[in-house]
């Protein structure tokens, strides 16, 4: 079961909301209910479900209802209509202090403009969450010094806020966050004020620690390259409802109408795109199995080199079809004949960091994981075509 | 045409009368612990020798202000002594501080309460406004009807002066606090009474501070409409003087206001300040 459904939820905001929700079902539009009815759609039957464990990326312009879905998540809004069942229970049903229950132990939120309390040291804000929650002082000031030290501000404790800069600041907010240990967290446009170079700082930093951490991402933004650098998953929202919902790459490769098509055209591909997106199957072969065999399978499968792996996928060379001939005549042994300095890449390389390799190189560059796997070969023309934003079909022979 | 005046007079007479009739046991406690409210501070001001007043009342002004402050305080204290005019000054500064006592412990709920509803706003507001502009000798009369002359009428009209300060800014204060910090107080699983005492407050504390000082100042105020209807103190003496013609000890009375006046407002804002750094 999904840690969180949402079914039909719908924020409108205004006199006497109900009036709004027979003119959604009608299929009436945001601006033709507000002309008629004065009232605002925030959020329109929003549809979606979020797995334990996974960053999920809502995203879209301002004023497209992403800031006040995240509301409606925790209720800092509360919704018009719709369930936000929480391992099946509704959130939306929850009386005051269930509600004040659940957000002190399940969902903790990090704010845009960082909403640190002034009057606070560091260590008491990282604090807040459990000294709301009633946990004794010394067990409290441990754990918010953990989180602090998790976000590596440990000796900032006792500064006020103020004395911080903006990304600090935020590492406070996200300290404040998972000091209590939450199974959710929301993340209100949490890196859109920080300058873009922090901001990317921030996203690897919040990479690095839901590596270790595993907890459930909530992540509002309305910048498509950070959804994409660090979405599982992406919602795409427009005049209040979720247009598409995808992995990073189905919205690439697959937007579903003209609104995120336009929304990806100036997504510059080679910065999103890793070597494990356009890498496809290499052809392999085992040296011990010599090169007429070799010859045979380049024959079979219509290529003119092969990739030459133990039987664990280490990658040991490559071997053309010229060299292969050359064995067979002279009897020698695969290992003897191929080349061993083969251009390799990590799957994270992003596209933009493989040109220079291409150039240098007649052969695909090899894709090996950290123990020298072979994982996947990228060819050429799939990094052109995924950069010309199609889809890389299994199917597409192109020569190495 | 000739509309007959409305009885608006009687009409507040009637409720006057009615008051005293039904509430004389309500009126006879609260009497009572102003009264003693009032006493005490006297008592405790005038129990030891007023040099060791002037020396606390300078420390005081040394440790949350400066030394300077301290030195007026002394030298100030120190004239209000030499003029004569002590004890009478304890006697005002003893209304001062029951009024604003009383205005604090009453001004600051009333204000919190205002900040949480937009409808108790919207009611009180206005009453604060016809508290403020209503010249304060006509509400000392159905004061001393209701309490007998003395210090308390005095202290209770110098209350409904001098609170309409600590509400406002109370309420402002509260109001004033960022929205995103309410947010994340409340995301965090604050209870109402946790966000106001972890947040609400201690953010809105200068602003409520400001109140404060405004208040104790408005009641000072008071010292001699207080008089009037006889209150002792400093203020009974201005009142003399005005009805005698004594300028000379007008003005000495006078001084002597102006002095405690500036040492409650320094000191006030002193602790203000105090807090924010």
């Amino acid at each position: 079961m999904p840690l969180i459904q949402v079914k039909q939820l719908v924020k409108v905001f205004g006199h006497d909301p109900a009036r709004a929700l027979p003119l959604l079902d009608q299929g009436w539009s945001k601006e033709r209910i507000f002309k008629e009815t004065r009232l605002t759609v925030g959020v329109n039957r929003a549809d979606f479900t979020v797995e334990q464990g996974e960053i999920f990326v809502i995203m879209g312009l301002s004023g497209s209802g992403k800031s006040t879905l995240i509301r409606l998540l925790n209720r800092l809004i509360e919704p018009t209509a719709g369930e936000i069942l929480w391992n099946g229970t509704d959130i939306v049903k929850m009386s005051a202090s269930e509600l004040r229950q659940f957000r002190r132990e399940h969902m903790a939120m990090v704010f845009q403009k960082f909403a640190l309390f002034p009057h606070r040291t560091v260590l008491q804000n990282a604090a807040f969450g459990l000294e709301v929650r009633g946990i004794e002082k010394k067990k409290r000031m441990e754990l918010a010094l953990e989180a602090l030290r998790l976000v590596g501000l440990e000796q900032w404790a006792d500064s006020r806020p103020d004395q911080l800069s903006g990304g600090m600041q935020q590492r406070v907010g996200l300290a404040r966050a998972i000091a209590n240990d939450p199974d959710v967290l929301l993340m209100d446009e949490a890196f859109s004020a920080l300058d873009p170079l922090i901001r990317k700082d921030m996203q690897d930093e919040l990479l690095e620690l839901q590596g270790k951490m595993h907890k459930t991402i909530i992540f509002i933004t309305h910048d498509l390259d950070e959804a994409l650098r660090i979405g599982d998953r992406i919602a795409l929202m427009k005049d209040g409802a979720i247009v598409q919902i995808g992995t990073p790459e189905e919205i690439l490769m697959n937007p579903a109408d003209d609104y995120v098509e336009r929304f990806i055209q100036d997504v510059d591909f080679s910065k999103v795109l890793t070597a494990s997106h356009v890498m496809r199957k290499a052809e392999t072969v085992t040296p011990e199995r010599g090169p007429r065999v070799a010859l045979q399978l380049m024959r079979d499968r219509g290529v003119s080199s092969l990739y030459v792996t133990d039987k664990s996928m280490k990658l040991l060379g490559v071997l053309t079809a010229e060299e292969a001939s050359e064995a067979a005549r002279g009897n020698l042994a695969i290992t003897e004949v191929m080349q061993r300095e083969v251009p390799r890449v990590g799957p994270d390389a992003l596209l933009a960091d493989l040109f220079e390799q291409m150039a240098e190189s007649r052969l695909p560059l090899a894709v090996v994981d950290d123990n020298n796997r072979l994982l996947g070969i990228v060819l050429k023309g799939a990094v052109l075509s995924a950069l010309a934003g199609h889809a890389v079909r299994e199917t597409e022979v192109v020569g190495g | 045409m000739n509309i007959p005046k409305l009885p608006l007079g009687d009409w507040i007479e009637t409720l006057e009368r009615w008051l005293e009739d039904h509430l004389d046991p309500l009126f006879d406690m609260i009497r009572l612990i102003i009264g003693s409210m009032t006493d005490a501070f006297y008592a405790g001001l005038t129990a030891v020798p007023a040099v060791v007043i002037m020396i606390l009342i300078s420390l005081i002004a040394w440790k949350i202000v400066n030394l300077r402050l301290a030195l007026f305080a002394f030298a100030g204290l120190a004239l209000i002594h030499n003029l004569n005019l002590w004890e009478p000054s304890m006697q005002s500064l003893a209304l001062v501080l029951t009024a604003s006592i009383l205005s604090i412990a009453l001004g600051i709920p009333i204000g919190i309460a205002c900040a949480r509803s937009n409808a108790l706003q919207h009611a009180v507001m206005p009453m604060l406004d016809f508290m403020q502009t209503m010249p304060a000798f006509v509400y000392l009369l159905p004061a001393v009807s209701f309490f007998s002359l003395g210090v308390v009428p005095g202290v209770i009209a110098s209350v409904i002066f001098a609170i309409p300060p600590t509400i406002r800014l109370t309420n402002l204060g509260i109001r004033q606090v960022p929205q995103d910090l309410v947010e994340a107080a409340d995301a965090f699983g604050s209870t109402p009474l946790q966000k106001l005492v972890k947040l609400q407050m201690p953010i809105a504390l200068p602003t409520i501070m400001a109140g404060i000082n405004q208040t104790i100042m408005l009641s000072l105020s008071m010292v001699v409409i207080a008089s009037m209807i006889g209150a002792q103190g400093v203020g009974a003496y201005v009142y003399r003087a005005v009805t005698q013609a004594k300028t000379g000890v007008g003005f000495e009375a006078g001084i002597a206001i102006v002095i405690i006046a500036i040492l409650l407002d320094r000191l006030t804002q002193g602790a203000v300040k105090r807090k924010k750094s």
